[in-house]
């Protein structure tokens, strides 16, 4: 019996040693592919990398120079017209199924935001090419925004309300307690308590429209001009790279690493912004 | 000392789903005077005064059914604007509930600021006012614009009652205020119940038998949603008419 228990230990300590092994490898397998792809486009893309690059036009073919500048500002007006669209509808119907959405309503709503979310954001972009660009029969930032404004919409709306429910009840009776109307009350004192957690949903979807292509090739396609004419095309990063990736130029292709990296800096910064926002969360 | 009913409540019954947790409660609140609520957990003390400034309804499976006169006025009414029942009713709740964004300025500003617009002078005015009422102020007054939530929970307590009375409510309901408190600042929170009772008219609920003794003119004494009697304080303690109250302030149960 005593030699058994000692087999048995050794055994356990051997098997529990070979399953913490695998779990390490696994996880290395996880973080490999972030590690690499920044690798990577860093050091491709650094080249490509000057000043010239973040404020200037696209070149025509063959000439060399030039950079990126228009789409970096397009990228960041079509961000800002989605936040137009998507903003007020996802903060204030997060709050919405928040306080009310207990019932069937309440139900069938973030069941469409769970079914949103997961619609491939290439269709959305077709629903905005339908809607928008064949009406105004031209491509436009107001469509590359309103596709994008929609991607936001379910992200924003379910933080915003899981933010919200996290905020105990007792402020929300001490507040109408107060003799405050209601709406003060969420707005005021609820939403403001849960503001630190919903800027991170904020912030988390901005990250991921602005990474966003299959939903403005269509829709706010392209342009090689300075532009703020919402009504017109109007150039973006991810297209630009698209349209630099699939040329035969060598130049070309160094340009697409350069904006790769660009992105990939603006987006990591996001997140890492995100992480140090969602640290201070506090509830009273 | 006459005795003016501030509030009267008749034929009061409270529900949560199908569970009742108040049963024909009828009940006067006089005027200038402290009411202390008493009775073992779970015997619907919260739920009465919840009643009172109509937060009970706000809970999703709450419904009730009674009514309840403040100054002669059926607070259920349609005609009763519920904002303004509820800054002539205020109340302070078991665990301190300082707004955690605001400092401790806002927080007894709070419901002066967010209801109308009052200018600097007379904002400051009010929190001063609030917060030497609730005795808080000679240990706050050098840091106004810390947050609320960094105050210890005897102070947060008064903070919470300063910022009740920065309303002017005419009625104060506390719901076991002293629950989450030490001894010594429970002293301070009924040193000030004493004073405040001299412009306002309180009702508390409280575990503590000795509390009730100690702040309260008139007592009820609730056992499993009924009411069982309610009487001056004196006479709840010395000599109830009820067998089930005098087992209670005995200590024979509960």
């Amino acid at each position: 019996m005593e030699n058994d228990w000692g087999k048995n230990f050794l055994l356990r300590k051997f098997k529990n040693y070979l399953f913490l092994t695998f779990v390490l490898i696994c996880t290395i397998v996880a973080v490999i592919p972030l590690f690499s792809i920044i690798g990577y486009v860093l050091v491709k893309g650094i080249g490509a990398i000057s000043l010239d690059f973040f404020y200037k036009l696209p070149t025509p073919v063959g000439e060399v120079g030039g950079g990126m500048g228009n789409a970096i500002v397009g990228t960041g007006i079509l961000v800002l017209l989605a936040c137009l669209l998507g903003l007020p509808v996802g903060l204030f119907g997060g709050i919405w199924l928040a306080q009310y959405g207990q019932g069937r309503k309440g139900f069938y709503i973030r069941y469409a935001a769970d079914v949103l979310s997961s619609i491939p954001s290439i269709v959305i972009g077709i629903f905005a090419y339908v809607l928008i660009v064949m009406t105004l029969k031209r491509f436009s930032a107001v469509a590359g925004g309103f596709a994008l404004g929609i991607i936001m919409i379910p992200t924003v709306t379910r933080t915003t309300e899981e933010m919200i429910k996290l905020v105990p009840r007792s402020l929300y009776e001490a507040g109408l307690a107060l003799g405050l109307p209601e709406w003060k009350v969420i707005l005021w004192i609820i939403f403001r308590t849960a503001w630190s957690g919903v800027l991170t949903g904020i912030m988390l979807a901005v990250a991921r429209v602005a990474g966003e292509t299959a939903p403005l090739i269509f829709t706010a396609f392209n342009s090689p001009y300075w532009t703020l004419k919402l009504d017109q095309p109007m150039a973006s990063m991810t297209v630009q790279i698209y349209n630099y990736a699939i040329s035969p130029f060598q130049d070309w292709h160094a340009k697409a690493w350069a904006g790769s990296l660009t992105l990939v800096f603006i987006i990591l910064g996001i997140n890492l912004l995100v992480r140090r926002l969602s640290k201070r969360i506090t509830y009273g | 000392m006459v005795n003016i009913e501030k509030l009267v409540v008749k034929k009061l019954n409270a529900w949560f789903n199908e569970k009742q947790a108040l049963k024909e409660i009828n009940m006067s609140v006089y005027e200038q005077q402290v009411t202390a609520i008493i009775g073992p957990s779970g015997c619907g003390k919260s739920t009465f005064i919840r009643c009172l400034n109509r937060l009970h309804e706000t809970v999703p499976v709450a419904s009730m059914s009674g009514e309840v006169f403040l100054d002669g006025e059926n607070i259920f009414s349609p005609s009763m604007d519920i904002v303004k029942l509820r800054r002539r009713i205020g109340m302070v709740f078991q665990k301190p509930t300082p707004f955690p964004t605001m400092s401790i300025y806002d927080n007894v500003a709070a419901g002066i600021k967010l209801y109308g617009r009052k200018n600097q002078a007379e904002l400051d005015e009010i929190v001063i006012k609030g917060l030497k009422r609730a005795a808080l102020w000679e240990e706050v007054k050098d840091i106004l614009s810390k947050p609320g939530v960094s105050l210890s929970g005897g102070q947060q307590q008064r903070l919470c009652i300063a910022r009740a009375l920065a309303v002017e409510p005419e009625v104060i309901l506390l719901d076991e205020p002293c629950s989450a408190l030490d001894p010594i600042s429970t002293g301070k929170i009924e040193d000030l119940i004493h004073e405040l009772k001299t412009k306002y008219t309180i009702l508390i609920v409280t575990h503590n038998m000795q509390q009730a003794a100690r702040v309260a003119n008139y007592t009820g004494f609730f056992l499993l949603g009924e009411l069982v009697e309610f009487d001056l304080t004196g006479k709840i303690f010395t000599a109830p008419t009820d067998k089930r109250t005098e087992d209670y302030v005995t200590g024979r149960f509960g």
